[in-house]
């Protein structure tokens, strides 16, 4: 029963890890972009939560209808005015300049912020849990991994049956005839931007409930998304899912047998995988 | 610049380094017309498309369509004043469902709402002779399905010119007929037509006046059967590429 307990505590991580990676998922599938500033990005979306807590004085939760929005309407202008620019036959722009507003955005949370950890706190919502005969599973954590598997639906469902979907595809498979075809390419990848900021605020959020953080460590989850990603297969958003479950399977049973390896066998669980099966579990069928 | 001219390039010029796709390119297109472009290879004849339909930008010249100077605005602008194309080598979006293609263009090109979108979808299959195949990926057509899709991927943004490139190359025959059928159909159907074909019985069975390019200038144009019967254009023509 304990090991079972230890599963399913890795599996509920992973529903974290997967709102961390969906959002980096999401600016590759649709417009190649590999954002390394993804991980800076989850942590502002957790001190801008912070922030309206503190001003409006409301539960992190709620403080969510405001960050979401904002992180959105933020991703739409970086998209049309700084990082379209970036895109196209090179893959190097991008990186160099998600690389940059990673440095900007951890000095400048560090200036304002200071260094000292910070949390969000959701008050008894936090410690709360319920019993499945004898597992106890906290409410939280629960929480946490239904709003992953609900948002990853939804984004499934824009994706294939809606026009915006049908944008987001045709721009991904051939941006020329796209734009012929009469789609405006900046705007589109302006909105897919949006969306995928306002996941990575649900995923900063509910991170900064879950522990404390400080402005350096978004490198740590990007890496986490990265390889959640990668072992899920590349434009897969429920692979994506499958990835952070595993990745946070391996973390806690990794953790169980030794509190030092918790980290380390997230890890070797990715190397394995890349190892066995290097374009991920489940790549999107190519074509 | 007529009253009923749609198409007016005017001293368009284009060149990479040393090398002018266009050189100071005039072309006059009339409501309603079927144009055809002749011209070797390397004549600068999918590089004029690309000019008109905003692929490439032009050095120099202007570009008038319906009355507006298009020469700096965007392909999907372009698109929406109603300007469409199909490409020598079909490019759809193999990922998605033949049906879903041509609803890109009926969404956004043509500007539909849903339901208007997916009966324009429905009638454009039709025409092109597509519905069967309606809801297969579009990656495991065969050429002339994929000629054809181009072709319905086109009409789906409701175009009032239609430019196609080389649409009827690597046809047989009796796929050939069938193709021009459905092109002149849609020119019955009120569409002007500018059109590149090396197959030039094809290119007959339907253009009224004829354009002929070689390095990137337009060397004649008039009546088709003055055109072929001209002594420079059978010269270009006859040594070039024996079509």
């Amino acid at each position: 029963m304990e090991w079972l307990g230890v599963v399913v505590q890795g599996v509920l991580l992973g529903g974290l890890y997967a709102l961390f990676a969906t959002g980096l998922s999401l600016m590759f599938g649709v417009m190649r972009l590999v954002n390394i500033a993804h991980g800076d990005l989850i942590v502002l979306g957790a001190y801008i939560a912070l922030s309206t807590v503190a001003i409006l004085d409301v539960h992190p939760v709620i403080a969510m209808v405001l960050v979401v929005p904002i992180m959105g309407f933020v991703g739409y202008a970086l998209q049309r005015t700084l990082l379209n620019r970036t895109l196209g036959a090179d893959i190097l722009p991008p990186l160099l300049v998600t690389f940059g507003l990673s440095v900007i955005l951890q000095n400048a949370l560090l200036e304002i912020y200071s260094a000292d950890p910070q949390k969000l706190s959701a008050g008894p919502m936090e410690t709360a849990s319920v019993s499945f005969g004898s597992l106890s599973v906290g409410v939280f954590p629960l929480l946490t991994f239904v709003s992953a598997i609900v948002l990853i639906g939804l984004l499934q469902w824009v994706f294939y049956h809606t026009s915006l979907g049908r944008e987001f595809r045709a721009v991904s498979d051939n941006q020329e005839i796209a734009q012929l075809m009469g789609i405006n390419k900046a705007h589109v990848f302006g909105v897919a931007m949006a969306l995928a900021f306002a996941v990575t605020a649900i995923a900063g959020i509910l991170f900064g409930v879950r522990t404390s953080f400080d402005p350096s460590i978004g490198g740590g989850r990007l890496l986490l998304a990265f390889e959640a990603v990668i072992i899920g297969g590349l434009g897969n958003l429920w692979g994506t899912l499958a990835g952070g479950i595993i990745l946070g399977v391996a973390q806690t049973v990794g953790g169980q047998i030794n509190p030092g390896w918790q980290q380390l066998a997230g890890h070797i669980a990715f190397l394995f995988v890349l190892a066995i099966k290097p374009t991920g579990l489940f790549p999107r069928v190519a074509h | 610049m007529s009253e009923s001219s749609l198409l007016l390039v005017e001293n368009v010029s284009k060149s990479f380094g040393a090398v002018k796709v266009a050189d100071a390119t005039n072309l006059e297109v009339n409501a309603g017309e079927v144009v055809g472009i002749l011209g070797p290879n390397g004549a600068g004849k999918t590089s004029l498309f690309n000019l008109i339909t905003g692929a490439l930008s032009a050095d120099s010249g202007t570009i008038n369509f319906k009355g507006n100077d298009i020469t700096r605005t965007n392909a999907a602008y372009r698109c929406k004043l109603g300007m469409a194309r199909s490409f020598q080598v079909p490019q759809p979006f193999v990922g998605m469902s033949v049906f879903e293609n041509a609803l890109v263009g009926a969404t956004h090109g043509a500007g539909l709402k849903p339901s208007a979108a997916n009966a324009h979808v429905v009638s454009v299959l039709d025409a092109t002779g597509l519905m069967a195949r309606a809801n297969v990926k579009a990656g495991v057509l065969t050429l002339l399905e994929r000629k054809r899709l181009e072709l319905a991927r086109a009409l789906s943004t409701k175009p009032s010119l239609l430019l196609l490139d080389e649409i009827a190359g690597g046809l047989t025959d009796s796929e050939c007929e069938s193709l021009i059928t459905s092109i002149k159909n849609v020119h019955l159907q009120g569409t002007t037509i500018i059109w590149i074909e090396h197959i030039v019985h094809a290119l007959l069975a339907v253009a009224q006046k004829l354009i002929v390019l070689d390095f990137g200038k337009v060397i004649a144009a008039g009546q088709p059967d003055e055109i072929m019967a001209s002594e420079q254009v059978r010269q270009i023509y006859l040594g070039v590429d024996n079509a």
